[in-house]
């Protein structure tokens, strides 16, 4: 806890059920979130050893504005990634950063694997590994369900919980947070599979006064009436993420068919105006957040002949509509809703799932694979037999499904077809065709993550190709993002946290920081990304760009590959430049 | 007659579960970051699927609180509820009991139940009005 002066963190071996906590004053300069973790992966991990080795360890932290501050709500997860064989990192929000402060935790280190399926109780000092073999292979809503009932601390409590993708290690496995919010992307849920770890729950009753109420109660109210009353988060209330489908599809930015098209002929169908009108019921906020962003839709489904009904809902997004709506050929949100329901039961990251199926999808077409590998013929649009090919990619239902779920990458080289396999470095992509500095931003980020530098954001900004500017803006950009990481800081309330207001909060808080000191520990968190992930084995000058994103317009045109490698070059040069080398201890 | 406030629940059905009322509560009247020491408490009912709830303080008339309490911390507030004297406490958590709504939470560190003010300091900070303030006169007597 930053107000406490110390930062205190849990670790937990599951191998031999032995629980230690260490308060760290010496981590105080990390802040927390992204910061803490960082520094943890770099104490406890094991970089060349295989992701899923037992001793690999699962971070998570809560950031040094947890609970404190509004918007402050995302939690960090740092790992070896089971897909990528590199630096894993990911966010979520809904309770976790909550329950974390009243536990009493920035950060929980989880090592080696327990002898049967497991979940880990944590109620503030009270450490308990239950026994979860009646929920192996269960969904996460049914999991999530079981915990709920054995566990204290309703309302002050996360559910942290895989799908059986956790289980079977398939590496596009996320771990669900709280029904609506996930640690996505880079295969944690493989890695708490491996580890027989079903779920996380996370409670206590930590209280902490306020050291100088007055200031405080100020800077909170300024900041709250920043994030509320001005229009810098609107959009996310509103319509929500989903508000961007028209806008980037009408700049051609807007991945579809896997990545063969960059504009989607029936966007207005799955629109975020036609999800709000036709099924949009709810909208939550993560605990602290007054925006509320999370867009619950429902829809009703017939399950049988005899008027046989069910009604179902799922939170949709922006990136979930891109990769399980226009990149497989959705046409309505009732089948993009469907896909979205059944990767958020198996555990499934939904980026990932889409973008993969994409590329299966093509390299069926295109006779790569037959019906002997698909076992249903993947056609963009079909969604019955997407929700099939679901299911086999879980089961790990034979060797091609077996391969996909090891990742698009894999997959292609068994099976060919690297040329359109949408990834970065490994990765599949996120939502945006936008131009260089977004394919760039994604392929150099630390987490290969649209969301580490925003490159798409850079690209709708400039009007002609600069590339000492996008190279420079993707390096502060990223400096800039470890330090609101490390406080904790939702990315959709960058706008509301510039570095004034950083300082402001943490003087309230009895902490002064000049900005260059801030800016200083941005930089610092982002080199030892960098030398982390090095020790993994990861060469930023090995990378290899799939040529189908030097085929399809994106908002500038088509791109140029020698003008990407030219791009890649100078961010390789500059990054030397830009990082301070990073203090080892 | 006196006019009198009076927190009450309005529209649950439009909660994000952000919890900015019970952080308003904490900080303002409890100077704590905690949320849990607050009079206004947000549940669900089983997981974020489901609905949420609004544990407050409903403004009895003759509140089972201030019958159970033997000490005289609790008085029947002026409009309804209870008032806190809080030197008189004994710590016994007889009220917490008796409220047959669990509408008032129990202060761990200080041993003390958490008493609602009716001040409408939460309403303040709720995005969608979920809570509000209702003023009602009252005779004095």
């Amino acid at each position: 806890m930053l107000i406490k002066g110390l930062l205190r963190i849990l670790y937990v071996n599951l191998d031999n059920q032995e629980v230690t906590v260490q308060e760290r004053v010496d981590l105080m300069d990390y802040l927390g979130g992204a910061g803490i973790a960082t520094k943890l992966l770099e104490e406890e991990g094991e970089p060349t050893s295989d992701a899923l080795d037992p001793r690999q360890p699962a971070i998570f932290a809560m950031g040094a504005f947890s609970s404190i501050f509004p918007v402050a709500t995302k939690g960090v997860a740092m790992f070896k990634s089971p897909l990528t064989g590199e630096w894993g990192e990911s966010y979520a929000g809904g309770r976790f950063s909550l329950a974390m402060f009243v536990a009493g935790y920035d950060a929980i280190v989880i090592q080696g694997r327990a002898k049967h399926p497991s979940y880990l109780a944590i109620n503030g000092d009270e450490i308990n590994i239950r026994d979860a073999r009646p929920m192996w292979g269960l969904s996460v809503e049914e999991a999530g369900g079981m915990m709920r009932e054995k566990e204290a601390g309703a309302g002050f409590r996360t559910t942290l919980r895989i799908g059986p993708a956790g289980e079977n290690l398939v590496k596009l496995a996320n771990v669900n947070v709280d029904t609506y919010r996930h640690f996505g992307r880079l295969g944690l849920g493989a890695v708490l599979g491996s580890k027989n770890l079903k779920g996380i729950t996370i409670t206590g009753s930590g209280h902490y006064p306020i050291p100088d109420s007055p200031k405080y109660n100020k800077a909170y109210h300024e900041i709250y009436q920043k994030a509320t009353a001005t229009n810098a988060m609107e959009k996310y209330h509103d319509l929500g993420t989903a508000v961007n489908i028209q806008p980037l599809n009408a700049m051609n930015a807007f991945p579809t068919h896997n990545l063969q098209e960059s504009s989607f002929g029936q966007v207005e169908a799955i629109s975020g105006e036609a999800f709000a009108e036709k099924h949009l019921t709810r909208k939550l906020a993560c605990t602290g957040c007054p925006v509320g962003c999370i867009h619950v839709g429902t829809w009703r489904k017939e399950f049988g002949k005899g008027h046989e009904y069910e009604l179902l809902n799922a939170a949709y997004d922006y990136e979930l509509i891109f990769a399980l709506g226009s990149y497989l050929g959705m046409d309505n949100p009732e089948k993009v809703l469907s896909l979205i329901e059944k990767v958020e039961s198996q555990g499934l990251d939904a980026i990932s799932t889409g973008v993969a199926l994409g590329w299966a999808t093509e390299a069926f077409q295109k006779g790569l694979v037959t019906l002997e590998e698909t076992l249903v013929p993947l056609t963009f649009g079909d969604v019955e037999n997407y929700l099939q090919a679901m299911d086999y990619l879980v089961k790990r239902q034979n060797e091609f499904y077996q391969l996909l779920g090891e990742g698009t990458w894999k997959a292609a080289e068994k099976y060919g077809g690297h040329d359109f396999a949408a990834l970065m470095n490994k990765l599949e992509m996120a939502g945006y065709h936008t131009g260089y500095a977004s394919i760039l931003g994604q392929t150099v980020g630390a987490r290969h993550s649209h969301l580490d530098n925003a490159g798409y954001s850079l690209d709708q900004s400039m009007k002609e190709i600069d590339k000492e500017k996008i190279v420079d803006f993707l390096l502060k950009e990223e400096a800039e993002r470890c330090l609101i990481n490390a406080l904790g800081l939702c990315l959709f309330a960058r706008k509301v946290y510039d570095l004034p207001t950083i300082q402001m909060a943490l003087a309230s808080l009895g902490i002064e920081k000049t900005e260059e000191e801030l800016i200083k520990i941005g930089k610092e968190i982002f080199a030892l990304k960098m030398k982390i992930k090095e020790e993994m084995g990861f060469d930023l000058s090995k990378t290899r760009f799939p040529k189908r994103f030097f085929e399809t317009p994106t908002l500038h045109g088509v791109l140029k590959e020698e003008v990407m490698q030219e791009l890649l070059e100078l961010y390789i040069q500059k990054l030397k430049e830009f990082v301070p080398t990073p203090v080892s201890v | 007659m006196k006019k009198v406030k009076r927190l009450r629940v309005e529209n649950m059905t439009r909660c994000l579960g952000c919890y900015s009322c019970m952080m308003a509560c904490a900080r303002h009247i409890h100077k704590n970051f905690s949320p849990q020491k607050s009079a206004v408490q947000i549940r669900t009912k089983g997981g974020l699927q489901s609905k949420f709830v609004a544990n407050i303080c409903r403004s009895c008339k003759n509140p089972a609180c201030v019958e159970a309490c033997s000490s005289g911390a609790l008085l029947t507030r002026l409009g309804g509820g209870a008032t806190f004297k809080k030197d008189n406490c004994t710590s016994c958590g007889l009220c917490v009991a008796s409220c047959p709504v669990k509408a008032i939470s129990w202060d761990t560190e200080k041993a003390k139940p958490i008493i609602c003010l009716h001040c409408g300091l939460c309403t303040k900070y709720c995005p969608h009005q979920c809570l509000q303030i209702e003023e009602v006169e009252v005779y004095a007597n």
